[in-house]
């Protein structure tokens, strides 16, 4: 067995704060091999989290289990406790689903329904749990493609096929798409990763906005994003937490050696 | 890194390998373009001999009354016609709803024991003569009943048809990339949501061409049908009662000695190749192009409408 390692945190000590969600020991395996290491987090409610690491460090692995969409996947294990509002979300009288409802997920590659329209995209998660009165559907596919800076692309072509967008429009889809179930949390796995620097901006600027009244927890390679929109920064070397501080401490004052190296750039 | 002249001489070896590589090229063309021509022969002569000898057949007669006397070349097909459709449809009634269930339970529910077994025994199953599974209907309808009958045919052909609806739509559904699922799930829908509004909306088109194909291969049967509908000269009268198919009945006239018998045969060989063509057109429509489908009847309703 590996030795525990000890992250560096000089967060929520003596916490009297509100917690969205709280990740305990959690430790995720993919057959014998671990992929996250008893890894403790503690995410605050209205704030933007930011996990930063080089490939391959178990960062994509560790927010895919925060909406328990490793039961997908054959051979992954989930050890320890993912706490939402209190409840364990792996607890075994829980059923996901209505936790999944509370925390809407953006994947890294764009992944919009290919059979769908634009508007039937965004409002799937509703149409298809139950939702059918029209004009809330309309509400709702107006506000969050505005959420998304989709809305004055394409209002007016709302029935067209989503796979006839761009590539970083269907990725703004999948987002007013995310947001349309009305989560509270918002798992985002590297969402900018394929937009053009302007269309991340305004992605940036979203995440901005939404921290307002979502809890953010973001997947990023790209060490100035994580200082733009977040509150709060992990960093994950090999499936351990190295340090989880304020962002902007981590980045100015590092603790670790390993953390101070990676956020100079020598390596990743 | 390699150095300049390394880089220089590796680049020499790819400039000579232009010119075969080219050559390599236009053989492996010429090779697959063959073969195409080669599959697409017999296919285009069986085509052309058919209607070159059916069309002769053809007429209103041929295809709506029960047949004439052996060899006066009078009479038609109608009854083999009408039974072609009653037992193909009703195999598909029992045939396709358990197919597709089964390719769905292998597709997302495959990862265990049974299903593994289940595959292959489906495969195995695929392959059984189908006279086989003709004399099994035989033993476990025909024998006990004491009589033919029509669903006795319909279950010899459903037992051909589902294991190839199976194989069909597990492949199509394997090939829907899972982010559409993990994106289904994600929006905290139930699996069976996810599967049948997403992942099967994605997989329409493979698993409409596995139901066709399957549709195809029963449409053509035989031996299953001697055993079990036996073969008529009247129309459908009731389930319990032997009833004529196409394939009969182009069996029966091709073995008769008279010419205008067997004209009579490719007459009816070229009915049934219209026959599945048309249900496949007509599905694939359907199905694949629901809402064209849906605009078109609409516009007609209307167009009626201001006529009247």
């Amino acid at each position: 067995m590996t030795s525990k390692t000890q992250t560096t945190s000089d967060l929520f000590e003596n916490d009297s704060e509100k917690f969205k969600m709280i990740a305990e020991d959690v430790t995720i395996s993919y057959g014998d091999i671990p992929a996250v290491k008893n890894v403790n987090m503690k995410f605050k409610e209205k704030s933007v989290t930011a996990l930063i690491g080089p490939s391959g460090c178990g960062k994509t692995t560790f927010l895919r289990c925060l909406n328990r969409m490793h039961d997908m996947t054959k051979n992954a294990k989930v050890e320890g406790k993912v706490m939402i509002d209190g409840i364990d979300l792996y607890s075994k009288e829980i059923d996901p689903i209505y936790h999944r409802r509370k925390v809407g997920m953006v994947f890294q590659k764009p992944n919009p329904f290919p059979t769908m329209s634009i508007f039937d995209n965004v409002t799937a998660g509703l149409r298809l749990n139950g939702v059918k009165d029209k004009r809330i559907l309309n509400e709702i596919v107006e506000d969050t493609l505005k959420m998304a800076y989709l809305w004055d692309e394409v209002k007016s072509d709302l029935k067209k096929p989503a796979v006839e967008l761009s590539g970083g429009q269907q990725q703004r889809l999948c987002i007013a798409r995310a947001l349309a179930i009305q989560p509270e949390v918002l798992l985002m796995d590297e969402p900018a990763s394929a937009l053009d620097p302007i269309a991340t901006q305004k992605i940036e600027e979203t995440i901005t906005e939404l921290k307002k009244e979502f809890t953010i927890i973001i997947v990023t390679h790209n060490m100035q994003q994580a200082v733009r929109v977040s509150d709060y920064t992990g960093f994950m070397y090999l499936g351990d937490l190295i340090e989880f501080r304020h962002t902007k401490k981590l980045f100015t004052d590092p603790k670790n050696d390993l953390t101070a190296k990676y956020v100079q750039g020598q390596f990743g | 890194m390699s150095s300049l002249e390394k880089r220089q001489e590796y680049r020499a070896l790819f400039k000579q390998n232009v010119q075969k590589r080219l050559i390599v090229d236009k053989i492996v063309r010429i090779i697959i373009i063959s073969c195409v021509i080669a599959a697409i022969i017999p296919l285009g002569s069986i085509l052309f001999e058919v209607f070159k000898n059916g069309i002769a057949a053809i007429s209103i007669e041929f295809l709506t009354e029960i047949p004439g006397s052996v060899g006066s070349g009078t009479g038609g097909v109608g009854p083999a016609i009408q039974g072609t459709l009653i037992v193909v449809g009703l195999a598909s009634l029992i045939g396709v709803p358990i197919g597709v269930m089964s390719g769905i339970f292998l597709s997302e529910y495959g990862d265990n024991r049974l299903a593994r077994s289940v595959r292959f025994f489906n495969d195995v199953f695929m392959e059984f003569p189908s006279i086989v599974l003709g004399i099994f209907a035989f033993l476990v309808i025909v024998l006990v009943l004491g009589h033919f009958s029509v669903w006795a045919g319909a279950f010899a052909l459903s037992l051909i048809m589902f294991p190839i609806v199976a194989r069909t739509t597990e492949e199509s559904l394997k090939m829907v990339p899972i982010t559409y699922r993990e994106a289904g799930t994600a929006l905290g829908l139930r699996k069976w949501v996810v599967t049948m509004r997403i992942v099967i909306a994605a997989a329409k088109e493979g698993m409409v061409t596995g139901v066709m194909l399957a549709v195809a291969r029963i449409g053509g049967e035989t031996a299953p049908l001697i055993m079990t509908i036996l073969g008529s000269s009247l129309f459908f009268a009731n389930m319990n009662t032997p009833m004529d198919a196409l394939p009969l009945r182009i069996w029966r006239l091709s073995m008769l000695p008279y010419e205008s018998a067997q004209l009579q045969g490719w007459g009816a060989a070229l009915v049934l190749i219209f026959i599945i063509l048309g249900i496949n057109l007509g599905v694939r429509t359907l199905v694949l192009h629901k809402k064209e489908t849906m605009q078109i009847l609409k516009t007609l309703k209307e167009k009626v409408g201001g006529k009247n």
